[in-house]
């Protein structure tokens, strides 16, 4: 297995958006105890809207409001219609209910644009090199590192600087003493809500530039290695599910990057063999901190 | 003026009744206590007024307003506080972080340096994880957290539980001071004759009902309490 530097900026840069992906489950599982399955959905619609304002004639740029318009109509609909009224529910009834929405979300994207899907070419630019000191490397690997950086460190802020992120870390650890406490359950839950739907959106941006070519399963693949990469950082606390989702994809990257071509089928298989080792030595995540819970 | 008043209180959990009925007062600048048996209904009582138990009956007022149905947050930032049993701290966060959340039902702008004064172990570990405070140092700290928000009413659930006969005392003297304050304090606790030394009045729970009420000129008559206790 060979390693360029191309390879590597795609590992990063692929890490990067994973670790977005990762933190905006988190958030919603932090405040709701909720694994949204309906996340890859969500950064589908988002892709579409980059893909259908592409067709459309539109500048790239107006594509990119589009995606944040719909992603974030989307996640703000989501928990108006569904989180909100089910949580009281035991969480298995939450689980269910995003499951239900991912499917009807790739259902509509099915009926709506069809099954071979839709190509955001105005993104093409990104995917074209840049030479930097004789290595050239794609442009979107390194917007990808850059925007993926200047995110994670702005939500480093928001969560520990201002008291709407001190609440919702206090929501992830005890949510009814921080409701004793006087914080507002609405106000935490529809932030994180909000918060992970923009990193859907900047996902879906980054993931339309390094893949065009958006179909209803588009993010499909992504999202279900985040979640393993979630649970492999720790579900329970923004960082930890950070560093999960980074570790996962360049992973991911390194090896997607390096296995030759008729061994590239086996990746999934060793990234899901890694996380099931590293699980069975850490069963609370590999960045998670005290011991594991006991479960009989 | 009544702070608090409860107004034939009924819980119930399911099909078991908690609380029977339960009717009492809490002044400005009072202490009352609330004693009994394991099961009498006292964290249900303080839980009700919360809005985190089930009320099926009777009336909860605030300064005369009504507080049922009510969620937690909204309760909490009507001017009620909680210092909940187990202290229930947020361990990975700072103390100052701890404190920082209870100014989120605080009605009027300020900061946490007034309850700094009050306790002075909170201010000088307020940079650390509250995790790593002692059991005392984290009772002081919940009890600090409750205060920060300025609240008309302090609801306790036995804040001397775990706690060595000394930090008993502090915690103790903590509420002789907080009711010179002029804040009304509903105290549940498990030490007798100690709380009904400090309350103005005592109630004795048993089986979700009122059974007797005690003056602090009753605390060292042992057998009126075993009595009450174990009528």
């Amino acid at each position: 297995m060979t390693v360029t530097w191309q390879t590597l900026a795609d590992a990063l840069s692929l890490g990067g958006i994973y670790a977005l992906m990762a933190v905006g489950i988190g958030l919603v599982f932090g405040v709701l105890r909720l694994v949204n399955f309906a996340y890859g959905q969500l950064i589908m619609a988002g892709a579409y809207a980059i893909a259908y304002a592409s067709v459309w004639g539109w500048p790239s740029w107006a594509g990119i409001l589009l995606c944040f318009g719909v992603v974030l109509a989307l996640s703000v609909l989501l928990d108006r219609l569904v989180f909100r009224p089910l949580r009281t529910h035991s969480p298995a009834v939450m689980l269910v209910a995003t499951f239900a929405i991912a499917f009807l979300l790739q259902s509509i994207a099915v009926l709506s644009f069809g099954q071979l899907g839709t190509v955001a070419s105005t993104l093409g630019p990104l995917n074209q090199p840049w030479d930097i000191g004789g290595v050239e490397i794609r442009k979107i690997a390194i917007v990808s590192i850059v925007i993926a950086a200047v995110c994670l460190a702005l939500l480093q802020l928001l969560l520990t600087r201002t008291s709407v992120g001190l609440q919702m870390r206090a929501a992830a650890m005890d949510f009814r003493t921080a409701r004793m406490l006087g914080v507002r359950a609405n106000r935490v839950i529809g932030g994180a809500v909000l918060i992970s739907g923009l990193l859907a959106a900047i996902s879906a941006f980054m993931l339309t530039a390094r893949n065009p070519q958006v179909t209803p399963i588009f993010a499909l693949d992504d999202t279900i290695i985040v979640l393993a990469g979630v649970v492999l950082g720790g579900l329970n606390r923004p960082i930890p599910a950070t560093l999960g989702g980074f570790t996962i994809g360049f992973a991911s990257g390194i090896l997607g990057g390096g296995l030759p071509t008729n061994q590239s089928q086996y990746l999934p298989t060793f990234l899901f063999g890694a996380v099931i080792l590293v699980l069975l030595v850490r069963p609370n995540g590999l960045f998670a901190r005290g011991g594991s819970e006991e479960r009989l | 003026m009544t702070a608090l008043a409860l107004d034939g209180l009924r819980v119930r959990y399911g099909a078991v009744d908690a609380v029977r009925g339960l009717s009492l007062e809490v002044r400005p600048g009072e202490i009352v206590g609330l004693i009994g048996p394991n099961g009498a209904g006292k964290s249900s009582t303080l839980n009700a007024v919360m809005g985190s138990a089930p009320v099926v009956g009777g009336e909860i007022r605030l300064g005369g307003a009504s507080l049922r149905g009510r969620r937690p947050e909204d309760v909490a930032r009507a001017g009620i506080a909680l210092v909940p049993e187990g202290r229930r701290i947020f361990a990975e966060l700072s103390v100052e972080e701890n404190l920082r959340l209870g100014l989120a039902a605080r009605r009027t702008p300020g900061g946490i340096e007034s309850v700094l004064d009050f306790f002075p172990v909170v201010a000088e570990f307020r940079h650390r994880p509250a995790g790593a405070l002692s059991g005392g140092q984290q009772q002081q700290l919940a009890i600090a957290r409750a205060l920060v928000a300025e609240p008309d009413v302090l609801l306790l659930d036995e804040p001397s539980l775990g706690l060595a006969p000394r930090l008993v005392d502090v915690v103790f003297d903590a509420l002789a001071a907080i009711r010179e304050r002029g804040v009304a304090v509903l105290l549940v606790e498990q030490r007798a004759q100690r709380t009904v030394a400090l309350a103005d009045r005592t109630h004795v729970l048993s089986n979700g009902e009122l059974r007797l009420t005690l003056g602090p000129e009753d605390a060292d008559d042992t057998e009126k309490l075993v009595a009450a206790y174990f009528a």
